[in-house]
């Protein structure tokens, strides 16, 4: 039997970006971008229930974000995660990955009794790969970045293969370790359509304050024990729930601090058009010729 | 603040005894980095017979190679390495530390950040040295470290104002490689290795290394396609073009993504930073993250369908239209041309 506690996030698409989210003066308009389910946060609860159902045990998603990650949380109950949690407290906005990684490692200190923690390798939106070794770090457990395959678990003991510049390598880590995914690692399962049904009225406490806040007949308190003894409430974890250290959490936890930040805005450049014709692209090709970029 | 160091780190990644470009590639940068701090350029080499690196890293600016061998230390392990960054961190407390944004440094870098409670910032585009106003208070020398952000539709310049020690890591090829024309006066401080019974947490069983054949960096022409192909068997197109013109095929990291094109080939922030005589991009929409990688080129040439995509904007021609029309009839024409 292995638990595993899964580390997902909710981030905005921005992998795509079209001509269709650029406003007039260049820039692009983030307000546009749908938020989705980081892909490699996927990969990595995939893996976590595939090790469930080979092994036995439990499995666990964890995301922090504001209320409205609560839907990635749902989309993990749809794929099969056993119990989920939100760690949301408007304390925590504005963490650099230091600050998230303190959060994070301990919202995991206190779920506890865990053999793996999985994440994806990064997230989309900052690329930057370092909440999972940071996280490792503060839980001083051994980890295992861009995982690629997991070969076998006996002993205690963990056999993957990993990515490595310019090859691979096989490790064997003892657990409990950290892990962090690449894509390659899994194709994450469709959502099964009988656990959509079951847990697609799951709420968090922030969605049931919206649900009484609109209908003076209905108590959050009443509510959420309803929810809860229908097995269909989202546990958020505040700041208190953890009992953190406020200098540790938010921006003020947060070393890197944005200085500045520009909008790229695309100024004209000195372009040639050239017509897409077979006359237009000859005389594109004897300018690149005559210019020795070609030939 | 007071008494920062003016000391600048590049942690020397080595694979099989040979050190990384990337790390060769910092040290450059960080030579101007440390002028302009007037401090020193420190190397920190780690592995097993590893002293011809440190000797290597003189001639590109080390004042001094901080030295640790020992026949554990072969093959890169995250815990042994950074346990030796990490006190050597605490006890020296340099300004400024600079990582390759490869696998390892990718691997190393945060643990460390995190366990000595340093800034760190990723895959950086530009690191400079400025004196600025934050929140009212004057930061003198600190590191600017500037990197796309946000799906790169904008450019972020992060710092570290409250912190002796400053962090980042950097692609390889984002920085210049130039060696001195007479190396430093310099010096090597070997420090010892003290095993750990934790270093045997993660053991390596095997390592497979596969030449990479791809060298986008050094092609003086590439041809890369985006997700605006659409189709892997559009991308073939691609395969087509570079074929006729000799050249190597890219991709966007979208293309990546969609499975048209190996991660190797990837052209960007998160890939590879090219500068051929002639770049064609097709299909692609030009975040700023893509053109990280690939606006140092000598002449490009863009095609897509949309007129109002952001990659026209960089291009020195530009052609509106769809691929599967105009690259056979790029391919047609260049051939009648060569008869």
């Amino acid at each position: 039997m292995y638990n595993s506690i899964v580390l997902v996030k909710q981030v905005p698409d921005t992998a795509n970006i079209s001509g269709k989210v650029m406003k007039e003066d260049g820039t692009v308009n983030r307000s546009k971008l749908p938020a989705i389910f980081n892909h490699e946060d996927k990969v990595a609860l995939e893996l976590a229930l595939q090790v469930k159902e080979k092994y036995g045990g439990k499995v666990t998603a964890i995301t922090m974000g504001p209320p409205r990650a609560s839907d990635i949380l749902r989309e993990c109950l749809y794929m099969g995660a056993d119990e989920v949690f939100l760690i949301s407290d408007r304390k925590f906005a504005g963490a650099d990955t230091l600050a998230t990684s303190y959060v994070l490692s301990e919202a995991i200190n206190k779920i506890g009794n865990y053999h793996f923690i999985f994440g994806g390798r990064q997230a989309i939106d900052g690329d930057t790969a370092q909440v999972g070794p940071q996280t490792a770090d503060k839980l001083n457990i051994p980890q295992v970045t861009y995982a690629e395959q997991i070969l076998d678990i006996k002993k205690n003991k963990v056999t993957i293969k990993r990515k490595i510049d310019g090859g691979h390598e096989i490790v064997r880590a003892a657990l409990p370790v950290l892990v962090t995914v690449i894509k390659e690692a899994a194709d994450p399962r469709p959502f099964s359509a009988k656990k959509v049904m079951a847990y697609k009225g799951a709420k968090s406490l922030t969605d049931l304050e919206k649900l009484t806040e609109g209908n003076s007949l209905l108590y959050t308190d009443t509510l959420i024990h309803e929810y809860k003894e229908r097995n269909l409430f989202i546990s958020t974890l505040t700041m208190d729930d953890l009992q953190l250290d406020v200098d540790r959490c938010g921006v003020k936890g947060s070393p890197t601090k944005v200085h500045k930040v520009e909008s790229v805005v695309l100024a004209g450049g000195n372009q040639t058009r050239v017509e897409p014709t077979k006359d237009g692209i000859g005389i594109l090709i004897d300018k690149l010729l005559e210019d020795h970029i070609l030939g | 603040m007071q008494n920062l160091s003016n000391e600048v780190w590049v942690f020397i990644e080595q694979r099989n005894g040979k050190p990384a470009d990337v790390s060769l590639e910092l040290l450059c940068k960080g030579r101007k980095l440390a002028e302009q701090l007037h401090g020193p350029l420190k190397a920190v080499v780690i592995g097993e017979d590893v002293k011809s690196i440190a000797d290597e890293t003189f001639k590109y600016g080390a004042n001094e190679v901080l030295l640790i061998q020992h026949k554990e230390l072969k093959n890169y392990r995250t815990l042994p390495y950074s346990r030796i960054l990490n006190d050597l961190i605490i006890k020296f407390s340099p300004r400024i530390v600079l990582f390759g944004a490869t696998v390892i440094g990718r691997d190393l870098a945060p643990r460390v950040a995190s366990n000595t409670k340093s800034g760190l910032t990723a895959d950086c585009t530009e690191l400079r040295i400025d004196t600025i106003t934050y929140l009212g208070k004057e930061c003198k020398d600190i590191l600017l470290q500037i990197r796309p952000a946000f799906g790169g539709n904008i450019i972020a310049t992060i710092i570290t104002p409250d912190n002796p020690v400053q962090m980042a890591t950097v692609r390889e090829g984002v920085m210049e490689l130039s060696p001195l024309e007479k190396p430093n006066k310099s010096k090597i401080t070997e420090i010892p290795f003290l095993p750990d019974p934790t270093d045997a947490l993660v053991e390596i069983i095997e390592q497979f290394h596969q030449e990479n054949k791809v060298n986008l960096k050094g092609a003086p022409i590439i041809v890369a396609g985006g997700y605006g192909l659409g189709t892997a068997a559009n991308f073939k197109l691609i395969h087509e073009l570079a074929h006729v013109l000799g050249g190597e095929v890219a991709g966007s990291r979208a293309a990546v993504d969609a499975g048209f094109v190996p991660h190797e080939r990837q052209v960007g922030q998160t890939g590879v930073t090219v500068r051929p005589k002639l770049y064609i991009a097709v299909g692609i929409s030009g975040a700023i993250q893509h053109r990280a990688g690939m606006q140092e080129a000598n002449k490009i040439i863009a095609i897509n369908t949309d007129p109002d995509a952001p990659i026209f904007q960089i291009a020195h021609y530009g052609i509106v239209g769809d691929a599967v029309d105009i690259i056979p009839k790029f391919i047609d024409a260049y051939k009648h041309k060569l008869k």
